[in-house]
């Protein structure tokens, strides 16, 4: 028999469930990326032009969106490079209270970078 | 009170949730109902317990779908619309209705090299060992582990990939590790070091999550990494 979603409803595993789908995420826009700045190489106009394309709102908030599970997979690597490196020494309790602050400052951290990218925008 | 509505298990990997009504009582675990329901409605539920007091580790099984140890599980803590639903622990066989079948369990103890070797004999000193050393917290921390199998079930990496040694065979290696009188270490860390040992973790932490008894297995696997790149850096393994 297997668990089902209410073993793994636990903040440990909502963490891991964000930064493996941002990382799939960040996957797949890394050839995009990579094709972008691969029109460059076709001269300024058409890097230019795509760069004029990508000015519209709705490319503007996706960018957002990119910027924001970025700083999150990042974020959600810290705290994973803390719990491995860092010796945790004591029981569960302190353990898991300890993971919960590395979680909720990687979720602080995520947002505060998504909200600075919006500023920047507006 | 109102009566307690339980499904529980009944059969082996192919089976179904059977309903019972079992009357709710003041300070009642989740253990009590099962009790219940096999001495008074239904004397073929197979399930197993011995101490009723948390020591033994034997009555661990998946309520409302989350592994816990049933005898200090207290129903108004799991069922506040009295509703149950009492399953085998997961990622074991299923033997007879709640009873699972541990061999693998505990097989994988031994994979991680989980017996002690010493060096010395009886007519040899007691081994001095600091209480408030680095190593002797770090056993503290871990070795109450009673082999109740909830980290085991609740692992996500386990069901993944099964042959993980998981949560509390590796927690075990970890308490040896930090003892300074065992003498087997590279070949401990050699058993841990596989595919299927420490570092197929995926740091879930259902088994801190989860274990009764307060251990942190996710902190020991940590630690066994380190200890592996430590012994590997230096040219140890």
């Amino acid at each position: 028999m297997k668990n089902d979603s209410r073993s793994r409803n636990h903040p440990a595993y909502w963490a891991f469930l964000v930064h493996r789908l941002s990382g799939v995420a960040l996957t797949l826009f890394l050839p995009l990326h990579f094709w972008a700045l691969g029109n460059a190489l076709h001269g300024e106009a058409k890097l230019e032009s795509f760069l004029r394309w990508s000015d519209q709102p709705l490319v503007k908030w996706a960018e957002t969106i990119l910027v924001l599970l970025l700083a999150a997979h990042m974020a959600g690597g810290v705290r994973l490079l803390m719990l491995e490196f860092v010796s945790l020494p004591g029981n569960a309790h302190e353990v898991n209270a300890w993971q919960k602050t590395l979680l909720a400052g990687a979720a602080g951290v995520s947002v505060v970078v998504g909200l600075l990218f919006l500023l920047n925008l507006i | 009170m109102a009566n307690l509505q339980v499904k529980i298990w009944r059969g082996a990997e192919e089976g179904e949730f059977q309903e019972y009504e079992v009357p709710r009582l003041e300070s009642q675990t989740v253990l009590d109902v099962v009790t219940y329901v096999q001495r008074r409605l239904d004397p073929s539920l197979a399930y197993r317990f011995a101490c009723r007091v948390g020591v033994c580790g034997s009555c661990a099984m998946s309520v409302n779908g989350v592994s816990r140890w049933t005898c200090r599980t207290h129903v108004s803590k799991v069922a506040p619309d009295d509703k149950l639903e009492i399953a085998p622990l997961r990622n074991l066989p299923v033997i007879k209705d709640v009873v699972t079948d541990m061999s693998e369990f505990f097989d994988k103890w031994a994979k991680a090299r989980g017996r002690f070797t010493g060096s010395k004999t009886r007519k040899d000193a007691f081994a001095e060992v600091k209480p408030e050393s680095k190593q002797r917290k770090a056993v503290d921390a871990a070795i109450e582990c009673i082999g109740c199998g909830v980290c085991y079930s609740a692992c996500e990496v386990v069901t993944w990939k099964p042959d993980y040694l998981g949560p509390a065979a590796l927690n075990r290696a970890w308490t040896l590790v930090n003892d300074v009188r065992d003498v087997a270490q590279q070949e401990r860390l050699a058993a841990v070091a596989g595919d299927a040992g420490c570092h197929a973790c995926h740091t879930h932490m259902a088994c801190t999550e989860r274990c009764p008894k307060g251990i942190s297995p996710t902190a020991g696997i940590a630690g066994l990494k380190r200890a592996i790149l430590s012994a590997t850096l230096k040219g140890e393994m």
